[in-house]
């Protein structure tokens, strides 16, 4: 809670000040207004009739009984629906790969949805489905990642053909040669297991259509760019007759709330029946059926060296099991093309990547959106590299981080770090554990009879997601911008607004935005009012994907109040006669600073502009709104022939350090001390910055302990309930020491780059090493 | 199957509520869709996150694994209730903001349950009793640091609630009545 010490902060009055979060009363007092308090009169409710089966053909269903039940109004099957509405898009040029909201024909996975029911309320609903009658015949299936990709494997998508759903290789620079001219070289195998984020709300959606103007009013737990553009598109509906309501709080997300194919369904419900329609995952609905498991990969890694420790390239061969359908899934190998090397001087990379599809549970995106997993398999490589010589784990990784001098640094796969000072932080960090003591602790526990260990990990976040890895991953998409945009007006009364077009699951946007718009403007940020607005009143937003909030929201604030700003000193330079250049503007107030008592205050400012035009400066426009429209800073270009490609303007760095010890007799692992270091350049919000930060630990403890999406033989899922997919408590989760350093970004309004919420699950390393 | 209603009459939060609720109604179900009290909320329906916790007869405990049948008779706290006053905060409530023990604030209702029900049987309680205590609520977003650091926080001698308010007056209802706590 102390306020930050760089001197980088020494230029604001409220970044990086200690500050209560603007959302924190509505939660702390039950006021919060999620996706399910949304009441609306005459809700109905669905349920849903799942797929028993991995793979099978539907050969009949009999909706008749479960119909004729009073108080359900709708029995709905993948015939109907596939019929009425445009499939959601794979992600990558597989056009073959459609996807509907239920399933038609066959079922692809157990757990895929087949009917929905539509009841007056949910347990009515549960009742209907229980009666409705479904006769499969099994199909063969197929779950192993790497049998998935053999000829003969039995097809997921038939039409499509072979199970790879997405495969490109990679070379960037001449790896052959490194290969050749290195000394030595080492091969691995790491595995990521299937976990996600597992939010404590499962996705909700509630639609209610209106006859009279054509107007889909969606109230959902989302967090998804582009969702009511495609939620129109796939209702054949235009784009301005879904309103999304932003102002929902999410309870969680990670990058998973993506539910269109929930929606979707709602949507077409609540227009088929005239009424407002509500589908409320249930727990076991939301793991098996929800589209939100997360990466599944196999990496074989080579990694070439010399004798000294000197990294030269690296061959990497990534397989990514997304499951038996294709949304932003395959994406998740495009984010690490921008950090591919971590925060380590490889000058040659290969990187083959595949998307494979089986019988599963679709994956979806996922904090991180894939860099976790790939920052996990260069750690693992970095260890092995100085087991293999015999080296000093901490003395290989200065050897090979990248200098605080060299950058801005061109990585092999064409993206430029922004700025870092890796080996600074890793010193502090080992300083703060500190190195010496836990290595006598580690002993001491060895003594015991403990196994025990102590683990390091350097490893890079990059933030402010830009669209580049959509044209790499399809040379059809050429998407080129992410913008994000904010709007703030001044009321007559002097009061500050400010709108933003997305939703939030816990970043505290509002805390935000109106930091960033009181650190400009110069007003208390408390007084600043912040809302989230409807999709039909929003400007562009591309939603809290891709950790850019910080920078690409916080710099369209920032955006937004510099015009107005800008546009309040003209009028006062207008009215009090002198240039724009010999004017300050202090606490909103404007005066000459060679004559302070020359000045007009802010509230005199506001009346000129709302209400005198004789004193406005010639062809001002009156009132005071203004918004600003922020483009991906370094971002526009489509990616080159090779697949070179300016990913992520930040990058953000973090280094754990871990001491466990496992129980041998009890199996029980026990973390005695947990530094992680960190550096994401200026925190707007410490809080909140912490808050992730600590919470990204403890995903990061849960995906290396703990959770894992299991799958039996036969495609049945293992783990679909909270007694089975185990979740990290207060009891699992140390205590956590954060180290602090700040290198601003040179790119962003303010030096902010995003807070490492996400790559931390390189937690996982440092255990495996006992 | 559906079964003929019953009549129930349950304390909520210092108020006789009767209402007429199907026998399988769970009481998480009963707080917020018959009473419209939606601060308590549901996560996993089996009593493994503790989103649903509220305070039966100054006991904590998971809604969503009774129904609201089984508490008739009984008294309930729910988040709502918590606050000394309406348009105030409890002192852990005002450290949960102090602290940013919070993000998306989905458990946060069963989790400020559970603080409150450890700070009124141990005043001043030590790490572990804090983790202990909130070990049956996951929380996905905080790693339980912030938390941790808010009961200790709250739990100083001499804190105050610092978060500017004003009681509102005349108003009754989902309002903390610390009665019904301690029943």
């Amino acid at each position: 809670m102390t306020d930050p010490k760089h001197p980088a902060y020494n230029a604001f009055k409220y970044i990086g000040r200690h500050r209560r979060a603007v959302e924190h009363r509505r939660f702390v007092t039950g006021q919060g207004h999620y996706a399910a308090d949304v009441a609306l009169p005459g809700l109905l409710h669905v349920a849903i009739v799942a797929s028993p089966y991995a793979s099978a053909r539907i050969v009949s269903i009999d909706t008749s009984t479960a119909l004729s039940m009073p108080g359900v109004h709708d029995v709905l099957t993948g015939e109907e629906l596939t019929a009425q509405i445009e499939p959601m898009l794979p992600g990558v040029d597989a056009p073959k790969v459609a996807r509907y909201p239920l399933a038609k024909g066959v079922v692809r996975y157990a757990g895929e949805w087949v009917v929905a029911v539509a009841a007056e309320t949910r347990a009515l609903a549960e009742d209907a489905a229980e009666m409705v009658m479904i006769e499969y015949e099994q199909t063969p299936h197929v779950i192993d990642t790497e049998g998935a990709m053999a000829e003969d494997a039995p097809r997921v998508h038939p039409d499509h053909g072979p199970n790879v759903i997405w495969h490109r290789k990679f070379t960037w620079g001449p790896v052959d040669e490194h290969f050749a001219g290195a000394k030595h070289q080492i091969n691995y195998r790491a595995r990521w297991a299937r976990s996600s984020t597992v939010p404590i709300e499962t996705f909700v959606a509630t639609c209610l259509w209106s006859d009279a103007t054509q107007i889909l009013d969606v109230w959902a737990s989302i967090q998804m760019p582009k969702y009511p553009d495609l939620l129109a598109k796939c209702l054949r509906i235009p784009g301005n007759s879904v309103r999304v309501h932003f102002d929902v709080d999410v309870g969680g997300s990670y990058g998973v709330k993506r539910g269109l194919k929930h929606s979707i369904l709602v949507g077409y419900l609540a227009k088929k029946l005239g009424r407002p329609v509500r589908f409320l995952e249930d727990r076991l609905e939301n793991m098996r059926g929800g589209d939100m498991q997360g990466p599944d990969r196999i990496f074989d890694v080579s990694l070439a060296f010399d004798g000294d420790g000197t990294i030269r390239s690296m061959r990497m061969r990534a397989v990514d099991d997304i499951g038996a359908y294709s949304g932003r899934s395959p994406l998740q190998l495009g984010k690490p093309v921008g950090a591919i090397v971590g925060p380590y001087r490889i000058a040659s990379v290969e990187y083959d990547a595949y998307s494979v599809m089986t019988n599963k549970t679709p994956q979806e995106a996922v904090r991180g959106f894939g860099q976790a997993p790939t920052n996990y398999a260069i750690e693992t490589g970095i260890d092995k590299v100085a087991r293999f010589l015999g080296m000093d784990r901490i003395a290989l990784r200065r050897k090979n981080l990248i200098g605080k001098d060299e950058f801005p640094y061109l990585i092999p796969s064409g993206t430029r770090y922004d700025s870092g000072d890796y080996e600074t932080v890793l010193n502090t960090s080992l300083s703060a554990a500190p190195f010496n003591a836990i290595e006598q602790q580690r002993d001491a526990l060895r003594a015991q009879g403990m196994l025990a260990g102590i683990g390091i990990s350097t490893c890079l976040e990059p933030s402010g997601g830009n669209s580049a890895f959509e044209p790499l991953f399809n040379a059809k998409n050429e998407t080129t911008t992410w913008m994000d945009s904010c709007l703030i007006r001044i009321d007559l009364n002097g009061a500050v607004t400010a709108l933003m077009g997305t939703s939030t699951s816990g970043q505290a946007h509002e805390t935000l935005v109106s930091t960033v718009v009181g650190e400009i403007l110069q007003k208390d940020p408390d007084s600043v009012r912040v809302l989230h607005a409807d999709s039909l009143n929003a400007l562009p937003s591309n939603s809290p994907v891709g950790s850019r909030m910080a920078i690409m929201l916080g710099g369209a604030a920032a955006g937004a109040a510099k015009i107005l700003k800008s546009k309040l000193l003209a009028i006062a330079a207008h009215n009090l006669g002198v240039n724009e250049d010999a004017l300050t503007y202090e606490d909103g107030n404007v005066f000459i600073q060679d004559e302070p008592a020359r000045r007009l205050e802010w509230d005199a400012l506001v009346e000129i502009a709302h209400r005198k035009y004789h004193r406005m400066p010639t062809g001002m426009e009156p009132g005071l709104q203004e918004k600003f429209c922020w483009e991906v800073p370094s971002g526009g270009q489509l990616p080159t022939e090779d697949g070179r490609v300016q990913m992520y303007p930040c990058h953000s760095f973090e280094c754990h350090v871990v001491l466990a010890s496992i129980d041998p007799d009890t199996g029980k692992t026990t973390l005695h001390r947990y530094v992680v270091g960190h550096d994401c350049g200026v925190m707007i919000s410490p809080d909140v910055v912490h808050g992730m930060t600590y919470g990204g630990v403890a995903h990061g403890l849960g995906a290396a302990l703990l959770e894992k999406f299991a799958y039996s033989d036969e495609g049945q899922l293992l783990s679909g309930t909270f007694m089975d997919y185990l979740l990290p408590s207060s009891e699992e989760v140390p205590s956590i020491t954060i180290v602090d350093h700040c290198t601003p970004s040179p790119l962003t309004a303010f030096g902010q780059k995003a807070p490492a919420k996400r790559a931390i699950w390189v937690v996982q390393r440092p255990l495996p090493a006992l | 199957m559906p079964s003929p209603p019953v009549t129930i009459e349950i304390k909520v939060n210092g108020l006789l509520r009767a209402q007429m609720v199907e026998p399988r109604t769970t009481l998480v179900d009963f707080l917020r869709d018959h009473l419209g009290l939606t601060g308590t909320h549901v996560g996993c329906e089996h009593g493994v996150c503790g989103a649903c916790s509220i305070l039966l007869n100054g006991e904590p405990v998971r809604s969503c694994c009774m129904f609201a049948v089984q508490a008739n008779g009984m008294s309930v706290t729910t988040v709502e209730g918590l606050a000394p006053q309406r348009g105030c905060l409890s002192k852990i409530q005002d450290a949960f903001c102090e602290t940013h023990a919070l993000q998306c604030g989905y458990c946060t209702p069963g989790m400020l349950i559970a603080c409150h029900a450890l700070v009124q049987n141990t005043p001043q309680p030590d790490e572990a009793q804090i983790r202990e205590a909130i070990g049956g609520n996951l929380c996905r977003c905080t790693g339980y640091q912030q938390i941790v650091d808010a009961v200790k926080l709250a739990t100083t001698p001499g804190y105050q609630v610092k978060e500017k308010s004003e009681p509102i007056a005349g108003q009754p209802g989902q309002v903390a009545i610390k009665e019904a706590s301690n029943d």
